[in-house]
């Protein structure tokens, strides 16, 4: 089959971007989107052309590094699929798709289709995290967690932080993403004691980068690979409200100081 | 070259907690003043930078990947090994040890695997406190699965995504170093070269992925942490990223590398669809707890598996291995796969695939069950082949996994070099010739959270810190040498994609040096490596410039090197005439078609010695002497 591809083109974050269009044929339905960009950056290299840029690594939709707006929808238009499991028999032999990089102030573009999100980083290390030394934990056993709760935890953890919700969203928000942080260390008995600190630091670093604000779109939940619900982002708001209007709200700092 | 494993005295059981109270300690007024890098950010790279930070030590942590977060842990599926007996089934810490040197074949260190045993148990209690969400059971308490190789059950895992959680776990405890300051973190930064000073290694030569820019970087040691070298044969079910390089430039500075023919041939995976496949996908092991394998009994049985009646399908594991049936050890699924194939009897496109097959289970506990156990699996399975495992039987085929061998390390998990580390996959230590299923995460935890932290402050204790830094002539000639390297790589200028090399190197390893292999099909492979590698430097396309993302001369650099290392896979694999776990060499097999061991000629670890590209590496043996068990041969029938 045979597909009309206008990528993103973009040397480096300063320089003017666009798109340029290629056509890619001799392609099978059973390859995935970035064996796609594979033969067309052959093409391109064996006509001395610069290939695409593009984040991979897994290609088995775990790692989070692939991502790309496909026809205006971030990892493309299949329903929880990230782009490196995207495979062309979703497509229709001559279809003329437009590829563009994730868009947000938040994730300037590096180059390319290649992003930086190295704020969704910064936002786990001001508090999406349990302070446990090593060492220090009690027996596994020790501790029972209601079978419901540690599945809720891990339908939250499941996320892979590729950043689909925030290009998702009109307003580039990462409520999703910091929602589900959030909930999957808040739905634990061993994430209670840091449970208001936590979601005031991470709500507070995400407004530092620059992520906007959520107006409940929903956006986000059907872009996300995983499927991670928004009823997380109602959770975190909860917790968020329970912190702030607390009698003794939590203090900006960072809990773990060794 | 001196091997000292350096395996304390004592009886096995007590030989940790001995070597422990002896271990010299920085006193935590110093600690600071030491400065560590970590390469990776792995589970065991993650865990142990999480917790040299935790216990005062300067530490930076690299990582080519964009973010910690994405290094090639996350991808592991099944489970982790803990001997906790939760389910008071017999297991205990001996269990464990005994299944992992009997898995192995009886070439990994006892030493080392006991400890790994005892550790096993800490690993699970740590990452229930991060929050790390495993199953578990009504009454709240953690659930396990089994795993192959083994009759009992201590698999931990949370769906089929256990490695995501428990490295989001680890990222989560180095994010927290970060953000305290204590771990200064390098993402989209490929560690290129180790320097070596006087005999030490002081730290590492590293290129920006971004802009390009190369640049030192001083430390008081050096921890690899980068993970195997599967992706050597193209395909495989490491992420695209996963390579050599680091522990094939250490191995350049001198560290010893051991038993690097020790490849794993990963028996469920989903068969290559055609000629553009990138990469391969694993279906999990835990698949075999519930899934029967299978063939046709005849020959070129074209009909869909369904219109097969039971009376002609061969479930020959379960035939040949009555007692483990589905689930025995990888090496021996994936080579009775293979020879089923060879025979004519392989299901799917080119016949190379056998079944794997859930209509019992479905029928026994009911659809939801299974659902829930594999529900993601099976879906992950229909994405990329269109077809549904609840309904016809999911079609499956070895492919190469994770890699046994690596860097010699002691038993403080250090090289040859001193001052230099291996944890995790990158090193030799603990699987010998087959790794068992859950193990692998156990192994790099146990390595990052329990081991290193303790061992590196008796070496660092006798250090100076801070002794040199960035400015001495070492890291100047080191730095200009991997410069020269690039823009060598840049100039070639030839007609050849880096990939198409890279595709010929993978196919050439996967014939002659994968899941059999023969001393005729070695030798050709040699003399076919360094033609190959000869024709890269003559011919290959890299484009771009140096001082920019450039994809293309990250995967040249790589290739360039899995090309040199190829060639000591070989070799490995042509001197050991003998056949262990993955290592089957065809001259060597039992009547009935299993590993015929030599443990009087080659029951030791080899560790070669680089003497330069295309010169004959020395061979250095560490006898492996067995006290706690009685060395058999393997059975699993």
């Amino acid at each position: 089959m045979k597909l009309v591809l206008h990528v993103w083109r973009q040397a480096g974050p300063a320089a003017r971007g666009g798109f340029v269009r290629y056509e890619v044929a001799d392609l099978t339905p059973d390859m995935s989107f970035l064996e796609l960009l594979d033969v067309l950056n052959q093409q391109l290299m064996a006509r001395r052309e610069e290939p695409v840029a593009f984040d991979h690594d897994c290609r088995e939709g775990i790692c989070g590094a692939c991502g790309m707006v496909i026809n205006g929808r971030p990892h493309g238009p299949r329903r929880a699929t990230t782009t490196c499991q995207l495979h062309l028999r979703h497509f229709r032999d001559g279809q003329e798709l437009w590829v563009e990089p994730w868009r947000a102030r938040a994730f300037p573009v590096v180059k390319d289709l290649v992003v930086d999100r190295s704020a969704f980083d910064r936002i786990i290390q001001a508090g999406g995290f349990i302070t446990v030394r090593t060492g220090s934990a009690p027996e596994a056993n020790a501790v029972p967690v209601p079978k419901r709760d540690a599945e809720l935890a891990m339908d939250a953890a499941q996320c892979i932080g590729c950043g689909a919700c925030v290009a998702a969203c009109p307003n580039a928000s990462a409520m999703l993403f910091v929602a589900a942080k959030v909930a999957h260390l808040g739905l634990l008995p061993q994430g209670q004691p840091e449970r208001a600190t936590r979601v005031v630091q991470m709500v507070a670093q995400m407004d530092a980068e620059g992520f906007g604000a959520c107006t409940n779109h929903g956006e986000c939940m059907a872009a996300c690979p995983k499927e991670i619900s928004i009823d997380f982002i109602a959770r975190l708001n909860r917790d968020y409200r329970a912190a702030v209007l607390a009698p003794q709200p939590p203090v900006r700092e960072f809990t773990g100081a060794a | 070259m001196e091997l000292d494993p350096k395996v304390p005295a004592g009886p096995l059981a007590e030989k940790w907690d001995r070597h422990r109270a002896e271990l010299r300690l920085v006193s935590p007024a110093n600690k600071l003043k030491y400065h560590v890098i970590v390469v990776g950010s792995g589970l065991a790279g993650a865990s142990a930078a999480a917790s040299l930070a935790e216990l005062g030590y300067t530490v930076s942590c690299f990582c080519f990947q964009d973010s910690p977060r994405r290094a090639h842990s996350i991808a592991a599926q099944g489970g982790i090994n803990a001997a906790k007996n939760y389910q008071n089934d017999g297991d205990s810490v001996f269990r464990l040890f005994y299944d992992t040197i009997k898995g192995g074949d009886f070439r990994s260190r006892e030493a080392n695997v006991y400890r790994l045993a005892q550790i096993s148990a800490n690993i699970i209690d740590q990452c229930v406190a991060q929050g790390v969400p495993f199953a578990r059971e009504y009454g709240g308490l953690l659930a396990n699965r089994s795993f192959g190789g083994v009759q009992v059950s201590r698999t931990f895992y949370a769906r089929g995504q256990t490695g995501q959680q428990l490295l989001l776990g680890a990222y989560q405890a180095l994010s927290r170093q970060i953000g305290l300051g204590k771990v200064r973190m390098y993402p989209r930064t490929e560690m290129l070269d180790v320097v070596v000073l006087e005999g030490r290694a002081r730290g590492i030569v590293a290129r920006d992925l971004v802009d390009g820019r190369v640049r030192s970087y001083a430390a008081d040691a050096v921890v690899l942490a980068t993970g195997g070298y599967s992706n050597i044969y193209y395909l495989s079910t490491n992420a695209k990223g996963c390579n050599v390089t680091a522990i094939w430039r250490a191995h350049r500075r001198g560290a010893a590398f051991a038993n690097p023919c020790f490849t794993q041939i990963h028996p469920t995976c989903i068969p290559a669809s055609g000629e553009h496949q990138s990469k391969l996908t694993l279906m999990s092991e835990s698949l075999r707890n519930d899934g029967r394998i299978w063939v046709p009994k005849r020959k070129g049985d074209t009909r869909p598996p369904n219109d097969i009646p039971e009376a002609e399908r061969d479930y020959y594991l379960e035939r040949l291995y009555p007692s483990y049936g589905n689930l025995v050890p990888r090496d021996v699924a994936s080579r009775r796969a293979k020879e089923v194939c060879d025979e004519g009897r392989g299901v799917g496109p080119g016949g190379r695939g056998v079944y794997l097959d859930f209509r019992d289970a479905i029928r026994r506990l009911g659809r939801h069950v299974i659902a829930e156990r594999y529900g993601n699996l099976f879906e992950m399975y229909e994405r990329i082949t269109a077809e549904n495992p609840f309904e016809v039987p999911m079609r499956i085929y070895p492919a190469p996994h994770y890699t046994m061998g690596g860097l010699w390390v002691n038993y403080n998990l250090m090289t040859t070099v001193p001052g230099l580390y291996a944890i995790g996959e990158a090193n030799f230590s603990d699987h010998g010739a087959n790794r068992l299923g859950a193990s692998a995460l156990m192994q790099g935890l146990a390595d990052g959270y329990f081991i290193l932290p303790y061992t590196i402050g008796d070496d660092l204790a006798g250090v100076r810190p801070g002794a040199v830094d960035e400015t001495h002539a070492a890291f100047r000639d080191t730095e200009a040498e991997v410069r020269r390297r690039l823009e060598r790589l840049l100039a070639v200028n030839g007609r050849t994609s880096v990939d198409a090399f890279h595709r010929e190197l993978g196919r050439l390893l996967w014939d002659r040096c994968g899941m059999s292999r023969t001393a005729a099909g070695l030798e050709e492979a040699i003399a076919a490596i360094c033609a190959l590698r000869e024709r890269f430097w003559a011919d290959v396309y890299v484009g771009g410039r140096g001082e920019d993302l450039n994809q293309a001369l990250e995967h040249a650099g790589r290739v360039a090197d899995f090309l040199e290392f190829a060639e000591l896979m070989c070799r490995d694999a042509l001197h050991r005439e003998e056949s262990c776990g993955c290592h089957f060499r065809e001259e060597y097999q039992t009547p009935e078609g299993e590993p015929q061991r030599d443990d009087a000629r080659f029951g030791y670890v080899a560790a070669w010695e680089f003497r330069g590209v295309g010169e004959p590496p020395v061979l250095h043996r560490e006898p492996l002497a067995f006290e706690a068990v009685h060395l058999a041969r393997r059975s699993y029938v």
